[in-house]
């Protein structure tokens, strides 16, 4: 073999992993602790009534990066991210892209960047090849932001198009494991905001063990999101449907008694074993 | 004059630790020997009391008759504004802590004809004042003013370069301001020592050989010496004796502002700058807490109180003035924190009371609170800062950690907005701005103004193909530049001649060492289309349109091109080296009294009225639309968020533009977190970052746009809503629409 053929041969064995970007964000302020560099990455299986960013749904279409020019744009910010921040994966749906973001975050930790997975658990199963990465990614996170759409599993699937066992139980696999998170619920009149799934999931947090959940936050559904539909010729599902009064945000905030999960005030991100 | 001997120490300094300050005049050795260091929270400070209460309920009423009355309340047309010239005024006379009024009454606003009797005359008129015949006759026909001696030696190029507006707002007509009077020495020492000071520095000018500079200056501490004597005489007309050092908190604030009403009262200029005073102010405060003096309450009543003549202060302007820097500004500019060259903090309890005035009298635009930034302030004050940010928008920041090494000393002030200067031994010459967006078309028109179609710069063969060749147009904007940087510099040489000469800063230079650095300020505005423009007619393939004069009217890119504001270094070296070109050409000039060259990318309001005065430009921008502030992305322009557009901005050389880099950053609260603690993190971390890049100074706007825009439909509602506009801060309902639209219209960093 000449060394022409060498070269190649190790560059097909080590092709890098494409990542599909939606967009990024050099200033996330509200995506995980401290301010953190956000790549919103394609792709989702959910069908969100009241999702905001439809653009994001197509799998496998958007500007093609890697982990390392991901890493080589985020560190030039750097000097923003104090004690706390770092860099986060949102969506579309993270955990779409498992592959990419296990390299991303390997990367980002071996250049002692904190991590943040921004995932509402779709495509979390104990199945592989799945499982494995899973749990190679958890440990490799700091930090992740779970969004519980609804408690109660069949109106998860009416809200979303899937059920919400295999989210549950990927909170709890979290959990057991120590892995620090954000709870997430985005209150949507007459979808999410019924005072008995409120408190149903606020029984629900308050029993996930270990203490890992940091901060629970009530997101309240905005229709921001509907010029994207208009524009993209979509039916918007939520015509109609104003976002929550200020009375009902505090409401949901009580009956999920966010007050209790202060851990993300003095949270840092420690190396993981 | 009195010749200088040693005297015995005052019983004033009792308490006071000893240093080189005891036997010459030096603020920061006095500072740095006496100052307390405060690590704390903001928990100790107190409440307004009632007397602070009563008058800033007063002053409120006054602002408001104010507005009502069309924004001027009253106006003399008589009494010439010198420091003695009128007698003392109150606002309620038993309850002030800290007294002085430029005129008779609080907001009359006093007549200043030095910098030149038109612009006197027609901001009367402006608001139904009928200008006096005597004052008229004495300016006009025995007394010539600043103005007059401009225009005398303008060559027709700069008269041009004025008239087309590629050169805007210079000082020719109005003070240039920008001096910060080292106010502390007042306090510190008593006028009388400083009189004995300059009497010893004018024994020894020139020694004997009597040259034209040396004549000058002689002339000058002549006349800084009988300023000091009359800032005497006008303390006494309000009872107080400042020819001894102040043995109180009160009386040092009392002295100070005396120092500061002499300044306000000589001079209208464009900036009035208070400097560095904040921890002068504290160590007479905590030598009256130690003692008993006064307690927590007493001292905020003083901060207050003082803070509230500062929100007082006025000019009469006229509506072009008005139309450039709207909301009647004076750059009242408070300076405070910052680091010592020994790497200390220079936070004191001081430096809280003040941001608690903002709390305790409402949000107000002046002073212009200013913080001196480092990432080595203490974490409780930069929260407790944010916080106020987050509350009222009326803070700006500045790196001290840039400025410190630049200046070579932790005792400078900023003039102005972003303007620093050496506050013992050093002064600006404030010089305006041209406008390079402008001198982009001037090089595709072979120097025809674009809008008016005469022949402005260097008659140059213009570009005549339909598609704009990259190097011909920089061969062409190379001499438009060699033009306009020597129109401009030498417009300055004739303004600063003709101010020395006839208004003369005596009372602000009166309290400065006599020997003096002097840095020539010059500045740029519409640097991000001049840069974006580049970037499309190197990387976008830009076609030309032209009318029928044959002038460029309007472009169309062919493909896109990196804009400014994206972090892109494709563009970003554009920008770079624009303000590096300008200031290369500007620095080949003459620069009067051996100043050294500066400049600035700050454009205050005037970012609007540029913008109305300049064609469409390559990049897109339509004629008349406004330009983008100071250093700002164009608008529309940043698609990468806004981490990356402060990168873009931070990497603009200071060491080129040590007269400032002007950011101003808007942000909705929920963009900054979900809650206070969050919003607070994320603005520290920001500010931290920024300024670690090099970064140099940032305006911090958090509200949302709807109140904005319910704030222009229902102005009554928001009598205090301020905004920081390009280094400076302003009450939104003081902007014209057309500005209000521009602030409405301007990059709000939302996250949805």
């Amino acid at each position: 073999m000449d060394n022409k053929q060498v070269s190649t041969t190790q560059a097909a064995a080590k092709e890098p992993l494409i990542g599909y970007v939606h967009s990024i964000e050099t200033f996330g302020s509200v995506d995980g602790p401290g301010i953190r560099y956000v790549a919103f990455l394609q792709g989702c299986h959910m069908r969100c009534q009241y999702c905001h960013n439809p653009d994001t749904w197509k799998l496998n279409v958007g500007d093609q990066m890697t982990a390392d020019e991901i890493l080589e744009d985020a560190v030039k910010y750097r000097a923003f991210w104090g004690k706390t921040g770092g860099i986060t994966v949102s969506g579309g749906e993270s955990l779409v892209q498992i592959d990419f973001i296990l390299d991303l975050f390997e990367k980002a930790k071996a250049m002692n960047i904190s991590t943040c997975l921004d995932t509402s658990g779709q495509p979390f199963t104990r199945e592989q090849p799945f499982f494995d990465k899973f749990e190679r990614l958890m440990k490799v996170t700091d930090i992740s932001l779970v969004d519980i759409k609804h408690i109660d599993s069949a109106k998860h699937k009416q809200l979303t198009q899937y059920g919400n066992e295999n989210i549950l139980d990927m909170i709890q696999y979290m959990a057991q494991h120590h892995d620090d998170m954000w709870i997430r619920h985005v209150l949507v009149p007459q979808r999410t905001d019924y005072d008995e799934d409120l408190k149903k999931l606020g029984d629900y947090i308050a029993k996930i063990p270990n203490d890992v959940v940091q901060k629970v936050e009530v997101l309240p559904y905005h229709t921001l999101g509907v010029k994207k539909y208009h524009e993209m010729k979509i039916k918007y599902r939520l015509e109609g449907i104003e976002s929550p009064t200020q009375d009902r945000v505090a409401n949901a905030e009580k009956l999920l008694h966010t007050a209790d999960y202060n851990g993300y005030k003095t949270w840092m991100p420690l190396p993981k074993l | 004059m009195i010749t200088s001997e040693k005297t015995t120490k005052p019983a004033a300094w009792k308490g006071f630790k000893g240093g080189h300050w005891q036997e010459e005049i030096n603020i920061r050795d006095f500072i740095q020997n006496n100052f307390t260091q405060y690590n704390g929270d903001e928990s100790f400070l107190a409440g307004p009391t009632a007397a602070t209460k009563t008058l800033n309920d007063k002053v409120l009423a006054l602002k408001k008759e104010e507005r009502a009355a069309g924004g001027v309340l009253d106006a003399d047309t008589k009494v010439v504004s010198t420091i003695t010239s009128h007698g003392p005024g109150y606002i309620q006379k038993d309850l002030e802590k800290i007294v002085g009024l430029q005129t008779d009454k609080p907001l009359k606003r006093a007549f200043m004809p030095f910098g030149g009797i038109r612009m006197a005359d027609d901001a009367l008129k402006a608001y139904g004042y009928t200008p006096d015949k005597e004052n008229d006759k004495i300016f006009n026909e025995y007394r010539k003013t600043h103005n007059q001696g401009v225009f005398d030696v303008y060559t027709p190029d700069m008269r041009k370069a004025r008239h087309y507006k590629i050169i805007t707002g210079l000082p020719d007509a109005y003070a240039r301001g920008r001096i910060i009077p080292d106010l502390p020495r007042v306090a510190v020492y008593g006028i009388d020592r400083l009189m004995e000071d300059k009497a010893n520095d004018f024994a020894h000018i020139g020694d004997g050989e009597l040259t034209d500079d040396v004549i000058r200056l002689r002339e000058e501490v002549q006349d800084q010496y009988r300023a000091l004597d009359d800032m005497k005489k006008m303390a006494a007309s309000y009872g107080y004796d400042i020819s001894k050092p102040a043995t109180t908190a009160q009386e040092a604030v009392q002295w100070m502002y005396f120092a500061y009403l002499a300044a306000i009262k000589t001079q209208n200029g464009a900036a009035m700058s208070v400097g560095r005073i904040d921890t002068t102010m504290d160590i007479y405060i905590q030598r009256d807490l130690e003692n008993g003096v006064i307690d927590e309450s007493q001292a905020q009543e003083i901060i207050d109180q003082f803070v509230m003549k500062l929100r007082l202060v006025r000019f009469i302007r006229t509506e072009d003035y008005n139309s450039l820097f709207s909301g009647d500004p004076i750059w009242a500019t408070l300076s405070m924190c910052g680091l010592g060259l020994d790497g200390q903090h220079h936070v004191t309890k001081t430096a809280f009371r003040i941001l608690k005035t903002l709390d305790n009298m409402g949000a107000a635009p002046e002073p212009n609170i200013t913080i001196l930034w480092s990432e080595r302030l203490p974490e409780d004050f930069k929260r407790y800062a944010t916080e106020v940010s987050i509350d009222s928008s009326t803070i700006q920041y500045e790196n001290d950690d840039l400025m410190r090494v630049q200046w070579g000393t932790d005792y400078y002030g900023i003039a102005c907005c972003v303007s620093a200067q050496p506050i013992a031994d050093g002064i600006q010459y404030f010089g305006a701005r041209a406008n390079l967006a402008k001198a982009i078309l001037y090089a595709i028109n072979g120097g025809r103004d674009e809008i008016a179609g005469d022949q402005v710069g260097p008659a140059y063969e213009p570009i005549s193909s339909e598609y704009i060749d990259y190097d011909e147009f920089m061969k062409k904007f190379d001499k438009q530049m060699d033009w306009l940087a020597d129109t401009y510099v030498n417009s300055l040489n004739a303004i600063h001649y003709m101010h020395d000469k006839y208004y003369y800063e005596a009372a602000e230079l009166a309290l400065k060492n006599t020997d003096l650095d002097r840095t020539f300020a010059t500045g740029i505005s519409g640097l991000s289309h001049a840069a974006d423009s580049i970037s499309a007619i190197k990387y976008g393939h830009v076609k030309v349109i032209r009318d029928e004069r044959g002038i460029a009217v309007d472009f169309k890119a062919d493909n896109d091109y990196p804009r400014y504001g994206n972090n892109d270094d494709r563009v970003d070296d554009i920008a770079k080296w624009l303000v590096k070109e300008l200031y290369s050409k500007m620095n080949t000039h003459h620069l009067y009294r051996g100043a050294k060259l500066s400049t600035s990318v700050l454009t205050i309001t005037s970012n609007v009225v540029y913008g109305k005065n300049t064609g469409t430009t390559p990049n897109g921008r339509q004629k008349g639309e406004p330009f983008s502030p100071g250093a700002n992305p164009a608008y529309g322009a940043e698609k990468s968020g806004a981490l990356a557009s402060l990168l873009s901005t931070a990497k603009l050389p200071y060491r080129y533009a040590t007269d400032g880099i002007s950011n101003t950053f808007g942000v909705t609260p929920n963009t900054l977190g979900h809650d206070l603690e969050s919003r607070k993190d994320t603005l520290v971390n920001m500010l931290d970052g920024y300024m670690k890049n090099d970064g140099m100074h940032l305006n911090i706007n958090v509200f949302n746009k709807e109140t904005l825009i319910d704030a222009q439909k229902h102005p009554e509602e928001y009598p205090t809503l301020t905004v920081r506009v390009s280094g400076y801060c302003v009450y939104f309902a003081d902007l014209t629409k057309e500005q209000q639209d521009d602030v409405i219209s301007r990059t709000f960093f939302e996250s949805m």
